[in-house]
């Protein structure tokens, strides 16, 4: 990779995992707020990030808008054949998003926040994504 | 300016600018936004596992995924240690007592350190919330195709069905969790 898209890509997350935390999105009590639909605050910020995520794809697909170094970009689908591995995955994704109260992004955020315990869940978090290569083909999908 | 950079921003500002990750890695190198696929990488960059589903060059394809996470881990650093918010956060006082009632004491920081703490980890709230959290997420995210950033993020964005449904899972596990489950884990 070359060193400026090194930076870039850097920058882009160290911006992401600034804005994670001050939108304390990585708050477990946040979560928690979520799920019981105490708090419009966590449906605000992801609500709004669609909003400018919808626009940005919208203007990059109409204007054919390429890359920094003029590819044209092209953004895959998502597999709609597989609807059963998205509900029940989804499920299970959200079990332990509500356990934890921190999906995989948060969990490195607040590890440099220098919460050094959130090692365990990401080491756990690698031991299901190896779960679930061994079981994946007597899963449905 | 210092204010600004400690005080909790409101979802108006926070939640467009984290919309602004999609454009800015597809600008950059036709990248679609994602943050799950690290463990995948990470596992793939162990060498541990002979599964073919970690048979690939994570050096050149996870690249960008892996740099974008250490510079999260930079920006936690900065947004959470740096310029960290000296207040606790202004949850709803609802949530604060219904969380009372079921037995969390401390509500000064991001997380309750009655859990997330190494000394916790002995427990067996502990190593259920941290253990067995840290695995449903990692195991769920893969199986589903993505996490809050793939599905809800970027593929909502792009209006996918299938990341709909993946985003009502999501649901649908996080509320068992938060109503059925959780009271019995914390009493």
């Amino acid at each position: 990779m070359k060193a400026k898209d090194f930076i870039l890509y850097l920058l882009a997350g160290t911006l992401f995992g600034f804005v994670l935390m001050k939108a304390e999105v990585v708050s477990w009590f946040r979560i928690q707020e979520m799920f019981r639909f105490e708090s419009f605050h966590m449906f605000g910020v992801i609500g709004g990030a669609i909003v400018v995520g919808m626009i940005s794809l919208q203007v990059i697909k109409r204007l054919n808008v390429k890359d920094k170094d003029g590819n044209p970009i092209k953004i895959s689908p998502k597999d709609s054949t597989q609807m059963k591995r998205y509900i029940i995955g989804g499920t299970f994704f959200g079990l332990g998003w509500a356990l934890l109260g921190a999906c995989p992004g948060p969990m490195f955020v607040l590890l440099g926040s220098g919460l050094t315990i959130m090692i365990v869940p990401i080491l756990a978090g690698m031991a299901g994504t190896w779960a679930y290569a061994a079981l994946k083909d007597k899963l449905p999908h | 300016m210092f204010e600004l950079l400690t005080q909790p921003w409101p979802w108006y500002i926070a939640g467009p600018v984290i919309g602004l990750t999609v454009p800015i890695v597809l600008l950059i190198g036709g990248k679609m936004f994602g943050f799950s696929s690290n463990f995948r990488h990470f596992v793939s960059a162990c060498g541990v596992s002979k599964n073919e589903f970690f048979n690939y060059n994570w050096r050149k394809d996870g690249a960008w995924n892996i740099i974008f996470l250490v510079g999260a881990v930079l920006g936690g650093f900065l947004g959470g240690y740096v310029f960290a918010n000296p207040n606790p956060i202004a949850l709803n006082p609802v949530t604060v007592e219904a969380l009372s009632n079921m037995g969390i004491q401390d509500f000064s920081g991001f997380v309750p350190t009655d859990i997330f703490t190494w000394s916790a980890l002995g427990t067996p709230v502990g190593l259920l919330v941290l253990i067995v959290g840290g695995f449903f997420v990692g195991f769920g995210a893969r199986y589903a195709g993505g996490c809050t950033s793939g599905h809800a993020i970027s593929g909502l964005s792009d209006l996918q069905i299938g990341s709909l449904v993946a985003v009502i899972g999501f649901f649908i596990g996080g509320l068992i969790m938060a109503h059925l489950i959780y009271p019995i884990i914390l009493s």
